[in-house]
């Protein structure tokens, strides 16, 4: 048993202070959210925590690369590192799930026993009489308790552009990628900062629509339980989007100064797969929550 | 870059770094492990203490130590402890320890990750009991909503604590989700050359396997606790009927996580018996494969029976047949397990050493438990079982006399490998005995309370439950203070003194490539790949 950091058979890192800085920041983080939502106003901690989680990124995103410029990585590193990102995109496809499974619960089941279906006829008669079993939910059972949306949300319009956006940012970052086996940095630097501009334009589109739901339809989070699937899953999303942007945008500046090269860039390997996992996502969105 | 390199080499001959930063920024999957089992050993007392003051309170009818209240809070942390920070941490120590070594690796793929997924769990669990010691001290309520937290009681109903509650839960799934994925690429990426998936130990095998029921459904807990988030602070009504959602919504949620959890909780310790009993019957297993397959199996079903947790809720008919029927239809792998078990032990020359002891007692009180789950799958039957003792005394056999019993078997067998000495066996034997009995005087007059009648998660109760009740308790007792000897047992093996060194074989009938490695095993395990032939 010589050394173990024995670079043709074995990797393995020193010892590194980034999994207890993740956790100070973490509890930082959920300690400031908590005490912000129990007071009503935004708690020091919160910010802090915020702060040190960015911090957490650079410095241990930024130790990764160092090690890898530095060429310390075989190829059971990159395939270790594969593997992790591709479960861990399985992992938010269950998060996903969760709030998909809600909804079909919520259209299917919940909605349709609260207008009487099965043998719930007299949950319909006794408890909410006035309620009626449709799908976008305009009357909610207690309207009292609960704004309803004056309408639902269309397809059209700029959901269907969204759509539009995002798949052509699929294709770009696939150009891209492309470029970047090529050894044509100059056009992978182009088709990269193409799909960012996308991705920001997705974003302010959908900025855009949810101004458009809270002034004029009168759809808010508050609105029941089409407010409430409608938001947390087009939210959620959105919020992986300004995730996927923002790993976008590293990976464009990494590329600008030529980090990647044909036979090494897992890193933009796996950005591109978590953009195309952003976009399968949205086309569920655009199917089960916009068009149907 | 090779200065770095150089460098490595110094200080990685089995020198060890010291001090507190070997532990805070260990990257060692041995280190991790140990960490592990001791958050886990220590999490063990702390629920141990919970469970104690919830039979103290139910020795006798009538309202004696707690308030129903805080009775509500120790069922709650009782649960959640024992779940999230006793077995799942354990066998992810077992797993930390044990993967690499197993399949010839010199530690796990993405070791600072490993790390991550560690400390994130006293982060999480001190959020958690820092809740409960604010209850003791007065200032509100820890979460009284049972370790489930069904809405409407942990959404509208539910104490301030909730929010802390919600945010701990975010953590352990983080960290849970993280181990996971790291015991895949290990075992996918590190298997030494010839180690195909075929001739992988069962106990690699469970977890594996384990591991994907994890990233499955760790994040669907995620989501289920964000959901009740919002229904608590910002005005969504996914538990509400009155905004068109629906409190059963949240049962089906958690049930979708919480079945396979089930199975999180009990695979890896099929694993361990399986390494555990062809040892000691000096044979190697029977039916190597069907076991592979019938964990597979297991994990496929367990995504398809959540319902059976929700019979009274008021499904469909037909809903509730076709859970009923999956459910039975798991009993099918389960019972090849058993079968493989006893057959391996069938003309085996055995001996009965500790961990072999704990092993058996598995067998048969696993098989128990797991006939009293056939029982409450039957939908009929379960309406009377439902929230009934029954059902604490069958997930208590599960559990305890099982998952937790796995554990024990797992730390005897393996702690001559990892501290180099062999555990003092008088005393393995005394904390067996002591234990097997007392699980039993706990938990067996559980099934007679709940066929009567007796209601979970109450603090009082009838006079013609008093008997059982005090029975129950007196075992109670003696099961928690027998872990005392275990305590004791590990510290003195770890300490060395009047032990026998262990051998790196440490047992006669040990196979496998973790007793090829000296004891105790070498800081980094594998240097240079073993060959499997």
């Amino acid at each position: 048993m010589s050394s173990t950091t024995n670079r043709d058979v074995y990797f393995i890192p020193e010892p590194s202070k980034w999994p207890v800085v993740g956790t100070i920041a973490l509890l930082t983080t959920v300690i400031g959210a908590v005490n912000s939502i129990h007071s009503g106003s935004i708690s020091l901690m919160l910010p802090i925590g915020i702060l040190l989680i960015a911090y957490l990124f650079f410095g241990w995103f930024g130790t990764v690369i160092n090690e890898s410029m530095a060429d310390n990585y075989n190829p059971q590193v990159d395939k270790s590192f594969r593997i992790g990102m591709l479960w861990f995109i399985f992992s938010e496809v269950m998060f996903f799930a969760a709030f998909f499974g809600a909804l079909f619960y919520a259209r299917t089941i919940a909605v349709q026993w609260l207008g009487g279906a099965g043998n719930n006829a007299m949950t319909h008669e006794l408890l909410w009489p006035t309620f009626d079993a449709i799908w976008p939910v305009l009357t909610n059972p207690d309207n009292t308790k609960f704004v309803a949306p004056k309408e639902a949300m269309e397809a059209t319009g700029l959901p269907a552009i969204n759509t539009a956006i995002l798949l052509s940012s699929s294709v770009t970052i696939t150009i891209a990628h492309h470029a970047l086996r090529a050894r044509h940095n100059n056009k992978l630097v182009l088709w990269l900062a193409a799909t960012v501009v996308l991705g920001v334009c997705f974003l302010i589109l959908q900025a855009e629509e949810y101004i458009h739901a809270y002034n004029e339809l009168g759809l808010t989070l508050n609105s029941g339980i089409y407010g409430s699937t409608f938001f947390m899953l087009t939210g959620f999303h959105g919020f992986h989007v300004t995730m996927g942007t923002t790993m976008l945008i590293i990976m464009l500046i990494r590329s600008m100064k030529n980090h990647f090269t044909p036979e090494k860039h897992f890193a933009f390997e796996a950005v591109a797969w978590y953009w195309h996992f952003v976009d399968v996502v949205w086309l569920g969105l655009f199917i089960f929550v916009y068009w149907l | 870059m090779s200065a770095v390199i150089e460098e490595h080499h110094g200080e990685h001959h089995d020198h060890k770094p010291t001090g507190i930063g070997r532990w805070l920024f260990s990257t060692n999957h041995k280190d991790i492990g140990t960490m592990y089992l001791w958050f886990s050993f220590t999490m063990l007392f702390v629920g141990g203490a919970l469970a104690l003051v919830i039979r103290a309170e139910l020795f006798e009818p009538g309202l004696q130590f707690v308030e129903p209240e805080l009775f509500n809070q120790m069922t709650t942390l009782h649960g959640l402890i024992m779940v999230f920070g006793v077995i799942m941490p354990a066998f992810v120590g077992l797993a930390n320890w044990m993967v690499p070594m197993m399949i010839g690796a010199p530690d796990m793929a993405l070791p600072r990750m490993n790390n991550w997924s560690f400390w994130l769990l006293p982060g999480a669990f001190g959020l958690l009991i820092a809740s409960l010691v604010m209850s003791l001290m007065g200032m509100g309520s820890a979460p009284n909503f049972g370790w489930t937290f069904y809405a409407p009681l942990s959404t509208t109903y539910g104490p301030a604590s909730t929010d802390f509650f919600i945010f701990s839960v975010h953590m352990m799934g983080i960290s849970s989700i993280m181990g996971a994925i790291n015991i895949i690429a290990t075992i996918i990426n590190m298997r030494a050359p010839g180690m195909t998936y075929m001739k992988m130990p069962i106990f690699v095998w469970t977890w594996f396997i384990t591991a994907y029921l994890l990233i499955a459904v760790m994040p669907v807990l995620a989501g289920v606790v964000t959901m009740m988030l919002f229904d608590r602070h910002f005005g969504t009504s996914f538990f509400n009927a009155a905004g068109g959602g629906d409190p059963v919504l949240f049962q089906h949620v958690f049930w979708f996580f919480g079945h396979p959890e089930v199975y999180i909780m009990i695979l890896p310790s099929f694993g361990i018996i399986s390494q555990v009993v062809p040892t000691f019957s000096r044979k190697k297993i029977f039916g190597y494969s069907s076991m592979v397959y019938a964990t597979s199996s297991i994990a496929f079903l367990s995504f398809i029976v959540w319902a059976h947790h929700m019979f009274t809720t008021g499904m469909p008919v037909a809903t509730e047949l076709f859970f009923m029927y999956a459910t039975m239809l798991i009993a099918v792998p389960t019972g090849v397990k058993v079968f493989n078990w006893v057959s391996t032990m069938w003309r085996g020359s055995l001996s009965f050493e500790t961990p072999m002891l704990f092993a058996i007692a598995f067998i048969f009180l696993f098989t128990i438990g797991g006939f009293t789950g056939l029982m409450l799958s039957i939908v009929p039957a379960d309406f009377q079982y439902q929230d009934t003792y029954f059902v604490v005394a069958h997930f208590h056999y599960v559990l305890v006399s099982g998952a937790l019993f796995g554990i024990f078997a797992a730390v005897y067998f393996w702690l001559p490998k990892w501290t180099g000495n062999m555990y003092d066996e008088k005393l393995g034997k005394l904390h067996f005995w002591l234990s097997t009995i007392s699980v039993n005087i706990l938990f067996f007059p559980m099934h007679f309370l709940g066929l009567a009648g007796m209601p979970r998660r109450i603090p009082d109760y009838n006079l013609q439950f008093a008997e059982f009740n005090a029975l129950a308790s007196v075992g109670a007792f003696i099961f928690g203070f027998t872990q005392l000897i275990l305590l004791y047992n590990i510290v003195k093996t770890i300490r060395g003194r009047n032990t026998v060194k262990a051998t790196g074989k440490v047992w006669e009938g040990s196979e496998g490539l973790e007793w090829t490695l000296p004891s105790p095993a070498p800081f980094h395990s594998f240097s240079t790949p073993p060959v499997v032939k």
